[in-house]
């Protein structure tokens, strides 16, 4: 599938293209400033439950809620929330429930907080370990290819696919803002 | 006076028709179980502190059916946050009933936070459910039961069951046969 390849700051349109193609219904989300354009995009979609959680671990209850329901459901997070869920996430291991995890990462590539930094660098081991298919995408060029490769995983067989969006993709959160 | 929460459960329970059911782990689970199987009860035995917002997810998905989470003390104290989360979505067709005996009834009885008094009808009136309330006698049960199938919700209803042992009732514990079970039993009925 080839689509036109989106400008650096529009890749999470890309994004929410995907979420549109393959009928995600509900999006649970810990705010995170490289999500704020697709959580926007979330919210003004009438077609989309926004649910803002007070911890990443509720988004994933709400995925098997919602699966149960016959709804797909996708989680948007910064790298420090994956920390959070790790029990959780054997819900969906033990009951088989597919669901993207969409993580941005801190505490890589030109990190200024060195508290971000311990999580960040387990991120993708503490995914893996709990059962996880991981993507990394460093380029704005391959988010729409990746994240719709794991939308087809995980809805189509039922599998927890994360996708950690690196920080050099996101840009380098400045000190300053 | 408190209550057995056998009894309750079961008269909640009663004549459910329709009603969608997801229990917390441990002795919820078993209660669940006891009042009867039924391919809409989503058992638990882990995730503890996720069955509310699993809750949630079913009814945001789901507005045409009515969704009961039954859970303990310790699983909603845990999930303390989904009450506030719940409560920015205010979904009329869900209610949560926490069957709270004050302690830790799988690990030996130790005391949880509300048996220091700390107040989950408060708590969840302060998050923007709609109804709230404490059930300790047997003949709530009724109203309680009107509050599943018909009150406006988020409803939270604190139940204050005696710490009684009570016999394990085991359902199903695979989770791909309960997930199974649940979804084709959703599918397949009118609604």
């Amino acid at each position: 599938m080839h689509t036109p390849t989106p400008i650096d700051t529009s890749w999470p349109d890309a994004i929410y293209a995907q979420f549109q193609r393959v009928g995600i219904r509900q999006v649970g989300y810990v705010p995170d400033a490289g999500h704020s354009r697709l959580i926007a995009l979330c919210q003004a979609d009438p077609g989309i439950a926004d649910v803002v959680l007070t911890t990443e671990e509720e988004g994933v209850g709400l995925v098997a809620g919602a699966a149960l329901g016959g709804q797909r459901a996708a989680l948007l997070m910064q790298s420090s929330g994956v920390g959070n869920c790790i029990n959780m996430f054997s819900l969906l291991r033990n009951c088989g429930f597919g669901c993207v995890v969409l993580v941005t990462m801190r505490g890589e590539f030109g990190e200024f907080n060195p508290w971000q930094v311990p999580m960040g660098t387990i991120t993708e081991d503490v995914l893996r370990l709990a059962g996880f298919l991981t993507y990394r995408v460093e380029s704005a060029d391959d988010v729409d290819d990746i994240v719709g490769a794991g939308c087809d995983m995980a809805y189509e067989g039922d599998l927890p696919v994360a996708i950690l969006l690196a920080q050099r993709l996101i840009g380098r959160k400045q000190w300053t803002k | 006076m408190m209550l057995d929460r056998r009894d309750f459960v079961r008269q909640i329970l009663a004549d459910r028709g329709d009603l969608l059911v997801v229990s917390g782990l441990g002795s919820p689970t078993y209660d669940a179980a006891a009042a009867g199987d039924h391919p809409l009860n989503f058992y638990l035995w882990g995730a503890m502190g996720g069955t509310a917002m699993i809750g949630l997810g079913l009814a945001l998905a789901r507005p045409d059916r009515r969704v009961a989470v039954l859970t303990g003390d310790g699983d909603m104290l845990m999930g303390l946050g989904s009450l506030a989360t719940i409560g920015v979505k205010r979904p009329r067709n869900l209610a949560v009933v926490v069957l709270d005996n004050a302690h830790y009834g799988e690990t030996g009885m130790q005391a949880s936070a509300t048996s220091f008094g700390v107040d989950l009808v408060a708590t969840a009136l302060a998050c923007r459910f709609r109804q709230a309330r404490a059930a300790s006698r047997i003949a709530d049960a009724a109203d309680v039961r009107q509050l599943l199938h018909r009150g406006e919700g988020p409803i939270l209803v604190s139940a204050r069951i005696d710490d009684a042992d009570v016999p394990r009732v085991l359902p199903l514990r695979d989770g791909h046969a309960i997930k199974q079970r649940f979804i084709e039993a959703l599918n397949c009925r009118p609604g």
